[in-house]
Parts: C-alpha cells; sequence; structure tokens
C-alpha cells in the first residue's frame, strides 16, 4: 500500500503519530514506528472520506438512529439450556479446573 | 498502610465533605441479560454460558423484558423521569472478564434520569439527587492464581468463570451530595440501606451484599470549609458492606485532611477498601482505559418505553418502604425514636408479621427487641435468623395473654421452640410448662414453705405482711417458677391469715 492518496488535512483535525499509538495501545495492536507514520496518513484519508458526508444537505433528511426501524425488541424472562461446559472450554486456549486460563492480568509495574 | 490520618472531628473544623454513591444491583432475574442462560448463585463454573455471553463470533443478543421493567421500577421508586427513547451503547476496554471485549451498558441515553432519594440520620432527612439509573450487563469472574490469599497482585495467572457475565446489571448513580459534614459517612451508609430496601421491597434483586448482588463505588472529596469549588475526588471501589460505606467516607476525609493539611494535592484515583482495617489504598491507575470509546450498540435495537407501559408499571409498585414506616408509626402509635430503634435492630417486618398473626404491637415489640434481641446477640445472628417465626412468636404472647403460661414460663417456651421442639403450644404441653394452679401439689407447696419459716409465719401474723414475700419466693422456687405469683399469694394470705 506504498501509492496512498495524500490526505486532505484542511478537512478535519489530522491524526498523528500520537493518536494512532494511542488507538493502537486500546485496540492491543503492537504498530511499529514506521507504521505509525503510514497509518496516520491512511486513517487521514478514511476520517476524509467520512468527512464528505458532513457537507450533504441533510436538513430534511429524519435521523436514522439504527439500521433496522424497530423498538423494544425483548424476550421472556425464561431460562434455556446453556452450553455443555466441555464444548465451552474447548474453544479455550487454554483451561484450568473448570475455568478459562489466562496469563497474568496485572504487569510487572502493577 | 501507615498513611498519615487526621481525627475526623478534626477534619470538620476545616474542610467540609461530598459524597457521591455508584450502586451495582445484580438484578433477580431467572435468565441473563441478553441471553437464555440461568444466573443461579453459586453454579458449577461455566456451566450458565452460551454464545451470547461468551462472545462468540456471530451471535446476537435479545433483551431480557423482565430486567428492562425492574430497572423502570427501580426508577420510578427513585422518582426519576423515564426515558421515551433508551439506547444500549458499548463500553470498549479489555479485561479478561469480559469475553466480548467491550460491555454492553448505557452511556447518553440511560432508561432513568433524575430522581431523588431521601434518608434520615439522627432525626434529620437528606436529599439524595439521582442522576441516573442504567441497565447493564454484569461481567465474569476472576480467581487468581499464585499470589498471597487469591488477589490479584503477584498472581501468576488467572482463571475465569464466565457464569455472572450476562447477569442484568442496574447502575444507580447519585449526583454528588454536599452539605451532610460530619453526617457525610452515616448520609453515604444511610443512603444505600434504603436503597437496598427499596430493591427488595420492589423484589428486583435479592440485594446480598456480601454475595456481591449489590456492591457499591463510593465517591469522596474534600473542599477547604467556604470553598465555592470541590475538592478531587477519589472512588473507593466494590465496597461490600453497609458498614464499610461508611467506614470508607471515614477513612478518605481522614486520609484527604492530612494530605491537603501537609499542602499536597489528592490524586483522583480509585482505592481499595481493606475491610480487616477499615483503610484503603490506591487501586491500580487505569489512566488510559478510562477512553472506553461508547458507541451505540448496533445489535440491539433502542428501547422506548410508552406512557401506556411506564404507567401499568408505576400502578403496579409495592408500598414503598418510607410510606409503609409512616403507616406502621401511626398505626402502632410510635414516636419517632421508638419507630428508629425498631427499624435499627432490623426488627419491623418481623413485628409486622408478629402483628399480622395476631399479637399486639405493643406486645410483637416487646419480645423482638427484649428477648428475642438479647437472643440473636447471644447467638450472634441477625433476628431474621433465629429459628423462631413470628407466628410463632405471636402464639408465645397469646399464651401469656390468655394465663396459661406466664413470662418465664414463655421464656422457656421459647427455649423449646429455638430447639426446634415445635410451635409454642406444643412445647408447653410436652415440657409441662403449663402455670400450675389451685392444685393439690401447689396446695403442698405453700404447707411446706408454711412450716419451713415459722419466723416469717409469726411476722406477718404480728402484722407485717410484707414479710409474706419471702414465702411466695419459696414457693416459686419449689415450683421451678411455675406457678402464678398472685395465686401463690393468695393462697398463702389464706393459709397464714385467714385460718
Amino acid at each position: 500500500m506504498s501509492s496512498e492518496p495524500t490526505p486532505d488535512t484542511a478537512a478535519h483535525p489530522a491524526l498523528d503519530r500520537q493518536d494512532i499509538a494511542h488507538l493502537a495501545r486500546l485496540a492491543r495492536l503492537a504498530v511499529t514506528d514506521e507504521e505509525l507514520d503510514r497509518f496516520a496518513g491512511q486513517l487521514g484519508a478514511v476520517l476524509d472520506a467520512v468527512a464528505q458526508v458532513q457537507r450533504a444537505d441533510v436538513a430534511d433528511v429524519v435521523p436514522t438512529t439504527h439500521a433496522v426501524p424497530l423498538t423494544n425488541v425483548l424476550r421472556a424472562d425464561v431460562a434455556t439450556p446453556s452450553l455443555p461446559r466441555d464444548a465451552v472450554l474447548a474453544g479455550a486456549p487454554a483451561a484450568e479446573d473448570d475455568r478459562f486460563r489466562v496469563p497474568r492480568i496485572l504487569g510487572e509495574e502493577a | 498502610m501507615s498513611e498519615p490520618l487526621v481525627e475526623f472531628d478534626d477534619v470538620l473544623t476545616r474542610y467540609e465533605p461530598v459524597i457521591g454513591l455508584e450502586t451495582h444491583v445484580e438484578l433477580g432475574t431467572e435468565s441473563k441479560m441478553f441471553c437464555g442462560c440461568a444466573t443461579t448463585f453459586g453454579a458449577e463454573p461455566n456451566t450458565q454460558t452460551c454464545p451470547v455471553c461468551l462472545g462468540l463470533p456471530g451471535s446476537l443478543p435479545v433483551a431480557n423484558a423482565a430486567a428492562v421493567e425492574s430497572t423502570i421500577r427501580i426508577g420510578l421508586a427513585l422518582g426519576c423521569r423515564i426515558a421515551s427513547w433508551s439506547r444500549f451503547a458499548r463500553k470498549n476496554y479489555f479485561y479478561p472478564d469480559i469475553p466480548k471485549g467491550f460491555q454492553t451498558s448505557q452511556y447518553d441515553e440511560p432508561l432513568c434520569t433524575a430522581g431523588h432519594l431521601d434518608v434520615e440520620v439522627d432525626g434529620e432527612t437528606y436529599r439524595v439527587e439521582i442522576e441516573r439509573v442504567h441497565l447493564e450487563e454484569d461481567t465474569g469472574k476472576n480467581l487468581h492464581v499464585g499470589g498471597a490469599t487469591g488477589r490479584i497482585h503477584g498472581a501468576d495467572h488467572s482463571l475465569v468463570d464466565f457464569n455472572r457475565a450476562g447477569i442484568p446489571l442496574v447502575e444507580i448513580v447519585t449526583r454528588p451530595v454536599p452539605g451532610a459534614g460530619a453526617k457525610a459517612p452515616e448520609v453515604a451508609r444511610a443512603y444505600v440501606t434504603e436503597l437496598r430496601e427499596i430493591i427488595q421491597t420492589l423484589g428486583a434483586s435479592d440485594v446480598r451484599m456480601e454475595q456481591g448482588s449489590l456492591r457499591c463505588d463510593v465517591n469522596t472529596s474534600l473542599a477547604p470549609t467556604g470553598s465555592l469549588e470541590w475538592g478531587t475526588r477519589t472512588e473507593t471501589k466494590n465496597v461490600n458492606s453497609l458498614r464499610s460505606v461508611e467506614r470508607a467516607v471515614r477513612y478518605e476525609m481522614r486520609r484527604q485532611a492530612a494530605v491537603l493539611d501537609a499542602g499536597g494535592r489528592v490524586l483522583q484515583e480509585t482505592r481499595h477498601l481493606h475491610e480487616d482495617t477499615g483503610s484503603t489504598s490506591p487501586g491500580r491507575s487505569k489512566e488510559e482505559a478510562t477512553d472506553y470509546r461508547y458507541f451505540p450498540e448496533p445489535d440491539l435495537v433502542p428501547l422506548a418505553p410508552d406512557a401506556e407501559w411506564v404507567e401499568k408499571l408505576a400502578a403496579g409498585l409495592p408500598e414503598l418502604p418510607a410510606a409503609r414506616r409512616t403507616r406502621l408509626q401511626q398505626e402502632w402509635g410510635l414516636s419517632a425514636t421508638e419507630m428508629t430503634w425498631l427499624v435499627n435492630a432490623g426488627a419491623l417486618g418481623l413485628v409486622e408479621r408478629t402483628v399480622a398473626a395476631g399479637a399486639s404491637p405493643a406486645d410483637a415489640r416487646k419480645w423482638w427487641l427484649g428477648e428475642l434481641a438479647r437472643r440473636s446477640n447471644d447467638a450472634g445472628v441477625e433476628l431474621t435468623e433465629l429459628a423462631v417465626t413470628p407466628a410463632q412468636v405471636a402464639e408465645l404472647t397469646a399464651l401469656v395473654a390468655e394465663g396459661t403460661v406466664n413470662d418465664k414460663l414463655a421464656r422457656q417456651a421459647l427455649d423449646g421452640v429455638l430447639a426446634g421442639e415445635g410451635d409454642p403450644r406444643a412445647v408447653v404441653q410436652a415440657r409441662g410448662l403449663a402455670v400450675m394452679g389451685e392444685s393439690d401439689e401447689l396446695g403442698a407447696a405453700v404447707d411446706a414453705a408454711i412450716a419451713g419459716a415459722p419466723d416469717v409465719v409469726a411476722k406477718v401474723r404480728g402484722g407485717k405482711v410484707q414479710a409474706l414475700g419471702a414465702l411466695v419466693g419459696a414457693v416459686m422456687r419449689t415450683t421451678r417458677g411455675q406457678a402464678d405469683a398472685a395465686t401463690v399469694k393468695r393462697m398463702l394470705e389464706e393459709r397464714v391469715l385467714g385460718g
């Protein structure tokens, strides 16, 4: 993806390397320095594209709050069978004592 | 744990506290919030999970009608405005106990807003404003392995049980409560107490703090007296008893005062309460995690409670605790102080049911606040945990009222009831506890007392009638308290003076 368009930084506040690093951390993605620059440009282009929507005249358009025009879709409070535990834990990377085993939660700094 | 603390009374000489509470209540529904998995407490780990509450790809949530109704009912009981349009939102963060990578919650469109709850402390009423009541789902439960006593610090790894993940959770958030001064810790406790009682009355949850079905985050800040700005608050997380709610506020007031006195700055942070010492310590810093990137949940359609639905729920609300207390106080002719004692002793419902079973309010109160309170104290249990029902207590009062037993024998009958020997009347029968009538047996005891104390008899005959009391005492002893003292006195009078 070396031929990405140059983002139009005038249309929105530009995403800088720090924003990308922050988002990557929230999403638990490891991103290299080189990728920070590249993604800042690419995501800027995405924002530009979306920003075009803001230029549309929507004075006469009823806001869409949901893709499905329904409300109050509810189920009765009735318990139904759960999955067998063996099947549940079969999908886990690791299990112990009938539970999902996960790595240490707090890092060394905590 | 040796943080500097200011004496509590000293804090109030220069600072004013502001408190705030966030209370989480697990609803007592049969099934989870967005799937049909059962919600049984204490079930075998990971036996109440399915693709929805495990967050497996392709699964779709559907909201639980009973949970939505319970939330609206809680909102109504707190005088909230019920939103006519409300949506769920995704609260995005990573933690092993949330399988989806987000918690389905509500953000800017909660179900209920702008309510209040009045609480009373030492005869004064404090209004706690409710900011919002919203509906979300609980997380799974982590078990930390390899560290000291199950703590997350120093753990080698953790084990997760998702039975609790997805159980409907209602969050009730107060607005900041200023102006409580020295009573701030008690106001916090009184608020949670009253809220708990309301939710219990609604039947929306079993609100058992020790099982975590009601848990509190307690916010505390201090500002210099007279300051127009509030101080920086700390949030003490997951406080799980009423007593601890009070202690958390008290401790934070004393600790923050020491920080401010030393010219320091209170850090906005989450803290943990240590139940053993009543102190708090900083939790892990979550600076990054506060960026939750909320957005409307696309997999759930909006909730739009119409007026008809809300009115129907409002009409079905039971009598709320405050109204019930006022009514009972009037019906029983109690003073405000007497009523407070009854409530604080946890005896209100018991007395009410005892009266409903036929006892007089005065007798019911006397038993529950007297003998039964003593028994529960001695046994170190709550009144409600005693092995005696209000109906049985009413039967005891009836046995006394009809003269079958006196107070002392009634207490012995209670021994039998508590020991599982059956209802009071049956215990009286089986143990032979009925008051002795004017029988040959009692007559013999009276004669023996007269024969055994000629000096007393002489005194009585000589005009010192009050000396008769010694003889009455002797008869009561030989009959092991089973005689009726008035009857004994009359028989003695007849035989000493009359004959």
